[in-house]
């Protein structure tokens, strides 16, 4: 892979995202077409072969996932992308990645559902992506960008946890981030990892024993045992938190919002503080692991208020970070409208008139 | 004279072997093994020539088959 | 008798190396055994256990790796051909080899085994058709027989509910990606002599890089077909074939 040239290019989230994972040393991308996120394999169809790479349109995002898998178990950097109803059938692909610890990198750009739904911007696969939308125990690193510089910078960080932690990796963008431009610095050295999984990884039983990758545990116990091993590892995944604060210096009301909306929520935010209310942001990046220690510390002097484009999901994580603390009221944007900073200035000021009412009952 | 061995505690006593001997030199014995199969085992009145088609057809890789080295004399000619 | 050879004897017939020599799990009369051996056999005087890449699926069929002692990865039920895919184009020198049965290949992974083949992949995917889902006890599957009766389909399969068995074999060797595509049958020497040659095939098409290679091998399976070992290795000669002729659908291979 050659350097990429220390430039800054106007680009597409999606396309952000692209070139990001070629800077990380993507090697194998499989795509399938769906709106709002095709951008992704329109680019890499052409720049990743050109790059040595390999590119494949699969018979489905089944198909997709199942060739990251192939790539995953030779140690190699694979990424596959789609949008809810893609990353829908790629669940059970996901749950095999996490039993067999293989690392790989999944992209869902958001758009309104359930069903069909629509190519609108939209936060409705929270639970999904942080609970494990496929079946069993397991967990993802979810990290959500809300500009495209951060887009770019989380797919290559998204490549590296999954490696580090061998275990899938998701990035959780929507069609905003997705289809709006921004300038990205992409970055210049591109580090060497094609040693990076070869204490593991197949190819091929020369001079060693053979090695086998696979999520089947039958034997009595040896189930428990690996899943033992698993949650170990996603508690070891912990000190991963990332999050973005905004005026939380003298905040006394806490917006909690991610991706697009965390943004769009900063803008609601500063025109609160045009008007004098201390009002301060609080972004998840990584929406597992779920940076609850700060926002615990924050909710001892913050009334907190959750935004978010879908019906509430992760107001849910809101909550337990917070429990026997605080709490924390919800204002969602139904997928289908598009959330606007004006729309966040009521239910905002509900909470700060709320807060400055028990206030001013407690100095009675 | 060439012989087969037969490893009894991987016999599932399936039989395929005996469809393929063409000497019919194999048979179903009475002796269990621990798996509670009847094994399979070479006859007496049949003389086996070694020719292995009964481990081909073995799935489960129970008979081993020894033939007879033709002595020194016996390849010089 | 010793297990060992004697004076003035040599081991006629002898376990390949690629082969672990663990017992296996499969019913007697299983013929799983016996098409592990061929494969084990044919990697070994192809010289190729060391640059093997076993891709398992589910079913009957996932306990290869116990048995043919290469580096292995676990496909999800019927996905072997996409993995495989991925794994060849991660590795495109290996030789990288699938082993599915009929309810994995036919039923929920018949898009990945046609686009697999149509795309030209240079791996080679193995079928192991016993007419039914045999892991879970014996179901009707895509190649269960017109009036076979299975465990869900009790009045035997019925051309308007459940239509005709698949013939893998021939839609695959209709693909341009497919460089060589046979169906063949060990319950027999002779039949088993043939599999040796469409594996030697096969295996030369994936090496020659000569796009995809198909085996689709009919196995007994006693156990769900509520017959004695010798009357299913029977039935396979007599019945299947009747519905799947042993043959070369496709052979490009130069």
């Amino acid at each position: 892979m050659n350097a990429q040239s220390d430039t800054v290019s106007l680009i597409k989230g999606n396309e952000a995202i692209a070139k990001g994972a070629l800077a990380a040393g993507c090697q194998c991308y499989f795509a399938y077409p769906i709106t709002p996120q095709s951008d992704i394999p329109e680019y890499l169809s052409g720049e990743l072969p050109r790059q040595g790479g390999e590119f494949i349109q699969a018979e489905s995002e089944i198909g997709a996932i199942n060739m990251l898998l192939g790539v995953a178990a030779c140690g190699k950097r694979a990424m596959t992308s789609s949008s809810s109803p893609g990353i829908s059938l790629k669940q059970e692909g996901i749950s095999y990645l996490a039993g067999s610890e293989l690392p790989g990198v999944i992209v869902n750009i958001t758009r309104g559902s359930p069903g069909l739904g629509s190519i609108d911007p939209s936060q409705g696969d929270y639970y999904q992506a942080t609970r494990g939308g496929g079946h069993g125990d397991y967990r993802m690193l979810v990290l959500a960008p809300s500009t495209c510089q951060e887009a770019y910078d989380l797919t290559i960080r998204a490549f590296d946890l999954a490696f580090a932690y061998r275990n899938p990796v998701m990035i959780l963008g929507d069609a905003i981030l997705g289809q709006m431009k921004e300038p990205v610095l992409e970055r210049r050295e591109t580090v060497d990892t094609s040693q990076e999984a070869s204490e593991w990884a197949l190819s091929g039983a020369k001079d060693r024993p053979r090695r086998l990758i696979k999520s089947l545990y039958l034997a009595d116990g040896a189930l428990a045992e690996h899943n033992e091993r698993l949650q170990a590892k996603y508690q070891e995944m912990h000190k991963e938190q990332d999050w973005e604060e905004f005026a939380t210096q003298d905040s006394q009301v806490l917006v909690v919002a991610f991706g697009s909306v965390g943004r769009i929520a900063k803008s609601a935010i500063r025109m609160l503080r045009g008007q004098g209310y201390r009002i301060g942001l609080f972004r998840p990046v990584t929406l597992y692991p779920f940076p609850s220690e700060r926002l615990r510390e924050l909710a001892k002097n913050n009334s907190l208020i959750t935004i978010e484009n879908n019906a509430g999901q992760m107001v849910d994580d809101v909550r337990l970070a917070v429990r026997n603390v605080s709490d924390s009221a919800f204002h969602g944007v139904m997928p289908g409208k598009l959330p606007s900073a004006e729309d966040f200035l009521t239910p905002i000021l509900h909470v700060w008139e709320q807060n400055s009412q028990i206030a001013q009952a407690a100095e009675r | 004279m060439s012989r087969i061995f037969v490893h009894e505690e991987r016999c599932k006593g399936c039989l395929l072997c005996t469809t393929v001997c063409p000497e019919e030199a194999l048979e179903q014995s009475e002796r269990f093994n621990p798996n509670g199969f009847k094994v399979v085992q070479q006859n007496q009145q049949s003389e086996c020539t070694g020719c292995a088609f009964c481990a081909e057809i073995c799935p489960d890789y129970a008979i081993t088959v020894f033939r007879k080295k033709k002595s020194a004399q016996e390849t010089a000619t | 008798m010793s297990s060992q050879p004697q004076a003035e004897e040599r081991v006629a017939f002898a376990l390949p190396l690629t082969m672990s020599g663990a017992s296996t799990h499969f019913c007697p009369g299983c013929h799983h055994g016996i098409i592990h051996r061929l494969m084990g056999e044919c990697l070994e005087q192809n010289g190729l256990g060391e640059s093997a890449i076993c891709v398992g699926s589910v079913g009957c069929s996932v306990f290869i790796y116990n048995y043919i002692d290469v580096d292995a990865v676990e496909a999800p039920h019927g996905r072997a051909p996409a993995v495989a895919t991925g794994v060849k184009r991660a590795l495109p020198d290996r030789f990288v080899f699938g082993y599915q049965g009929d309810g994995d290949l036919a039923a929920i992974g018949f898009s990945e085994i046609m686009h697999c083949a149509n795309r030209g992949e240079d791996v080679t995917i193995i079928f192991v058709n016993n007419t039914v889902f045999g892991m879970t006890g014996g179901q009707m599957a895509p190649t269960t027989l017109l009036g076979q009766n299975t465990t869900t389909s009790p009045k035997g399969r019925d051309m308007d509910k459940d239509g005709a068995p698949l013939n893998m074999s021939e839609l695959i060797a209709s693909l341009d990606g497919t460089a060589y595509s046979s169906r063949v049958a060990v319950n027999t020497i002779k039949n088993i002599k043939q599999a040796k040659k469409a594996l030697k095939k096969a295996y030369r098409a994936q090496n020659q890089k000569q796009g995809f290679s198909f085996i689709e091998f009919l196995s007994a399976c006693p156990t769900n077909w509520k017959m004695t070992p010798l009357q299913a290795n029977e039935h396979v000669g007599t019945t299947l074939m009747q519905r799947f002729p042993l043959g070369v659908f496709r052979d490009t291979v130069e």
